[in-house]
């Protein structure tokens, strides 16, 4: 028989804590497959009442971006002060904007 | 990469850390560094998983529908921490086959109690007061640890494990308001797993090998005794109130100090329990393995299902 001897893929589990929060990663863990990872997902990461919701994302589907390229990344960010309310000067007369 | 280039990066790495920034399983990091924590975690993880035993021994037997629902919560909770610890450890490269070929070959370690027996119920009294009680201590400085994977599993465990030391004392208490009988089985308890539970924080300052590089990881925050004192500070009030004798005439009251001086410890006994030559555990290791084997053909029947259903999903598609 061909694969029997595959170990179960792991799986990256999102909980919604309450409606109105997003979902957030809580861990991950491994199972056959989605309806597996959704049973042990209840038992593992919500045994008191820990969420109202649950997503599993099989962890090979995710693309993360690569820490040691931060630098290209994320600093182009830095400079762009024009995004940010207090780049503006505005007279003391302006009360709320 | 060059020898100066890394050493370059160990100092950046090093600086974070010094900083109190996290690091995160794809961050550069010393072979060292990921080492210690596959070592340390995994170790963390198989002595959840081997610590469901001991307790396991007495959820058929537990005295009242209330202490087998707790038993069985708390048991289930230690599966749980393991999980979340393997998968912790998982992140730094290392797959979940492989931590457990090191438990099952015994190059891994797991925590030296659970290779003790528990042989009456108020051993699960014992157990959750001492041992978790001791967890406790040495777990709540790694909720701060420096590997991001690690403290937020160690939150999480954190929150769980009060309920399982206050079930323990619970049990305890129960005991000792009961019957001469009842009260001399807590006694019991308490006699076998005193030392254990003080051994279990780890050998002296002067002997733990690893300790001062896990100062500098944050992977440890207080010293191997520092936690024993504050362990044994913290206990002995809570036997006197329980109205039993901790084990050791030389325990007393330092004025001057503010703790409570205590005994010698039998480190020989801690390093041959250390060594595999513990009361049980053979025993624990034949559990875990036949478990392991035995399950072979569930875990190949699932992943089989999985593949079959998959391909039917495909082949209604096209």
């Amino acid at each position: 028989m061909e694969n029997t001897k595959k170990n179960w893929p792991l799986w990256e589990i999102f909980v919604r804590s309450k409606n109105g929060l997003e979902h957030r990663h809580f861990g991950s863990l491994h199972a056959a497959d989605a309806e597996m990872a959704m049973e042990n997902a209840r038992d593992v990461y919500t045994r008191r009442n820990e969420g109202v919701s649950i997503w599993v994302v099989e962890s090979k589907n995710i693309t993360a971006s690569n820490p040691s390229e931060n630098g290209e990344m994320f600093e182009p960010a830095q400079d762009k002060v024009y995004r940010h309310p207090t780049f503006y000067d505005l007279p003391d007369e302006v009360k709320h904007m | 990469m060059s020898e100066k280039e890394v050493k370059n990066l160990e100092e950046i790495f090093e600086a974070r850390i010094a900083r109190d920034e996290k690091i995160e399983p794809k961050d550069w990091m010393p072979e060292k560094y990921r080492q210690t924590h596959i070592r340390q975690m995994s170790q963390h993880a198989h002595s959840e998983i081997i610590g469901m035993l001991p307790e396991g021994n007495w959820i058929t037997r537990a005295p009242s529908l209330r202490r087998k629902a707790a038993l069985l919560a708390k048991v289930q909770d230690e599966a749980g921490h393991g999980l979340y610890l393997y998968s912790a450890c998982e992140t730094l490269g290392i797959s979940r086959d492989e931590l457990y070929e090191q438990l099952h070959s015994g190059k891994a370690k797991y925590s030296s109690i659970f290779n003790y027996p528990t042989i009456t119920w108020a051993d699960m009294g014992a157990i959750g007061w001492l041992v978790d009680g001791a967890a406790i201590i040495n777990q709540v400085p790694l909720c701060n640890t420096s590997f991001g994977p690690y403290a937020r599993a160690m939150v999480r465990v954190c929150k769980e494990e009060s309920f399982h030391q206050r079930q323990g004392f619970e049990i305890m208490l129960t005991l000792c308001r009961g019957t001469e009988e009842q009260k001399a089985m807590a006694q019991d308890a308490l006699n076998r797993w005193w030392w254990p539970s003080l051994m279990m924080l780890g050998p002296t300052d002067a002997e733990s090998i690893h300790t001062e590089q896990s100062m500098k990881w944050k992977l440890k925050r207080k010293s191997n005794d520092e936690l024993r004192q504050q362990f044994i500070d913290q206990t002995v009030p809570q036997a006197d109130l329980l109205g039993i004798t901790v084990p050791d005439p030389d325990l007393k009251w330092n004025e001057e100090t503010g703790h409570y001086d205590f005994g010698e410890i039998d480190w020989d006994e801690f390093w041959q329990v250390v060594k595999g030559h513990g009361p049980c555990n053979k025993e624990r290791m034949k559990a875990r393995v036949d478990a392991w084997n035995n399950g072979e053909w569930v875990r190949d029947a699932a992943m089989a299902h999985a593949e079959k259903n998959e391909k039917r999903k495909v082949a209604k598609a096209s």
